[in-house]
């Protein structure tokens, strides 16, 4: 099915992007991540200009957070007050991102940058939770039980002064340490074109130190308005929002998302972040040696 | 004696008479809209003497069909430290978005490097007008670069036996655009070769336009990109809510 999208100015087979959006939409009910990690550069690969990638997969996560989102606020999985601190944050972050983002350009090191976080980011989170899991996973196996790990927030946070009770995440704590965790997603959504919600929701747990069963729920309560921020400033500023291919993902990742949602009550939490933890290691992996290797393209080109 | 004369001046004087030619192209407008998947275009025309009988002498026909230019910078990617980053850059004021070239015979063969560069015959001819500081060997490199790219894409090509001449009289070129040419004003280009010599050239034009929804959808998004990406939010919120309620009721 021949699509033409009139932004990015070529034809795509509707359906593989369809197919595409459905993916990241189940990884984004399931993990709470945006997916944007994987619909970006994969629509690179399959031949979009890489601004129109990343500017309308911006508003495919926002469309698969809103379903995502009904479907944890539905079993009260939304801390809303912890969700407005982190968008307030993620807002400030975004114009920030926006105008490194430029800078960058200018430079002519966008690029290098951004393959250069996805690794660092992604091997760093990727490995702190494959270990997590697969203790826990252990533990579960041979039934003893694991020491209880305290539920409790990074000491720096404590350290920080003002303090606000969150009661759905079970904390009392700053909200500075929310405010500047969502302003540095809010700079790599808009830099890296992601959700930025594999950064959030580990950081949720292991600095917030928030109760788990809110976690997937307000990280995309923040990837929700965040992304629609980016979409935004996209539409403003780089004009590379494509209608027919968001639409074409949304129809996917809506769908998918719901699907997702369900799946995640249904399968062992443990067992599905050492998924996602996998599958994030993975994803640094190949971008580590791709940084290394010789790239398939030595010249890009860009118009003035 | 006078009879010879009158022949050998008849031949030499027919001989400097230059051909015309009649381009003609298959669609002047080619019209982007849903479902384009790129499309073909056939060049063609003949090569008639001034009083329009037919030449009935062998000519080398090249077409350049291209696109609207633009200006870019080009970066190049270098190793250092053991990662790829992008070293080295330079600007072009007129890189064409399309660039094809269709040839009855290999342009080698049929002009010398000199008028080709002039006419642009050719992807190694293509004036790409750099911007600073001007270094022969670093340009080569750079719109090398760019060549390959482009042609990789489908965007610039050659083809040295894709002009096809019958009788003497008729040529034809059949160039295919992929689906991701710019909209604009693109110049076809048809010029009649003998001896080394341009001795005719003749161009018509063809535009690429985006049409009904496509069109609409392009303007919007460039003259009101406030409410363009207002749009965009409220469907993407607003299939997310459709596709939350109708798997609530599953």
């Amino acid at each position: 099915m021949d699509v033409y999208l009139p932004i990015a100015n070529l034809s795509v087979n509707g359906l593989v992007i369809v197919a595409l959006g459905a993916l990241t939409g189940i990884l984004s009910g399931m993990f709470g991540v945006g997916g944007g990690f994987l619909t970006t550069p994969l629509m690179i690969f399959y031949g979009i200009p890489p601004t129109v990638a990343a500017a309308s997969a911006a508003s495919q996560v926002t469309g698969a957070s809103v379903s995502g989102v009904f479907a944890h606020s539905r079993r009260a999985g939304v801390d809303y007050q912890m969700g407005g601190v982190l968008v307030a944050g993620g807002i400030v972050g975004t114009l920030i991102g926006a105008g490194l983002f430029s800078l960058l350009q200018r430079l002519g090191q966008i690029d290098v940058v951004i393959n250069l976080l996805y690794v660092l980011l992604l091997g760093g989170i990727g490995s702190i939770m494959a270990r997590e899991s697969w203790q826990t996973l252990r533990a579960q196996k041979s039934g003893v039980a694991l020491p209880a790990r305290k539920r409790r927030h990074h000491p720096m946070v404590a350290s920080l002064p003002l303090r606000w009770r969150f009661y759905r995440s079970g904390l009392y704590i700053s909200p500075l340490a929310p405010l500047l965790l969502g302003m540095f997603t809010g700079v790599l959504t808009m830099l890296m074109g992601i959700g930025g919600g594999f950064v959030l929701v580990p950081a949720m747990l292991y600095i917030l130190g928030m109760s788990a069963n809110v976690v997937v729920g307000t990280s995309l309560f923040q990837i929700l308005f965040v992304t629609m921020a980016t979409t935004m400033m996209h539409a403003l500023t780089t004009k590379a929002v494509d209608i027919v291919l968001a639409v074409l993902l949304l129809i996917g990742s809506v769908s998918g998302a719901q699907i997702g949602a369900q799946l995640a009550e249904r399968l062992p939490a443990a067992r599905l972040r050492f998924v996602l933890a996998s599958l994030v290691l993975l994803i640094a992996l190949s971008m580590a040696l791709g940084l290394g290797w010789r790239p398939d393209e030595i010249y890009t080109v860009e118009a003035l | 004696m006078r009879v010879l004369l009158a022949l050998l001046a008849f031949f030499a004087l027919t001989g400097a008479r230059d051909p015309i030619l009649v381009p003609e192209v298959s669609q002047h407008e080619i019209q982007v809209r849903q479902g384009f998947t790129g499309t073909e275009l056939l060049l063609f025309g003949a090569i008639l003497t001034p009083d329009g009988t037919r030449a009935g002498q062998d000519y080398d026909i090249v077409v350049v069909l291209k696109g609207p230019t633009r200006s870019i910078i080009l970066r190049e990617k270098q190793r250092i430290a053991g990662i790829w980053v992008n070293a080295d850059n330079t600007e072009f004021r007129s890189a064409p978005t399309f660039f094809a070239v269709a040839s009855s015979r290999p342009i080698k063969q049929i002009v010398d490097d000199k008028t080709a560069a002039i006419y642009e015959l050719g992807l190694p001819w293509l004036q790409l007008s750099p911007i600073g500081a001007y270094d022969p060997t670093e340009q080569a490199r750079f719109s090398a670069g760019l060549v390959d790219l482009l042609q990789r894409e489908g965007l610039y090509k050659e083809d040295p036996r894709g002009v096809r001449v019958s009788e003497q009289v008729l040529y034809q070129a059949r160039i295919a655009l992929p689906s991701s040419v710019q909209t604009g004003s693109y110049t076809a280009e048809t010029f009649a070769i003998s001896k080394g010599r341009v001795v005719a050239s003749a161009i018509s034009r063809v535009e690429v336009k985006k049409l009904g929804f496509e069109r609409a959808t392009a303007q919007f998004a460039e003259n009101y990109g406030f409410f363009y990406g207002l749009l965009a939010v409220l469907i993407s919120i607003g299939m997310g809510f459709l596709a939350g309620r109708l798997f609530a009721l599953v």
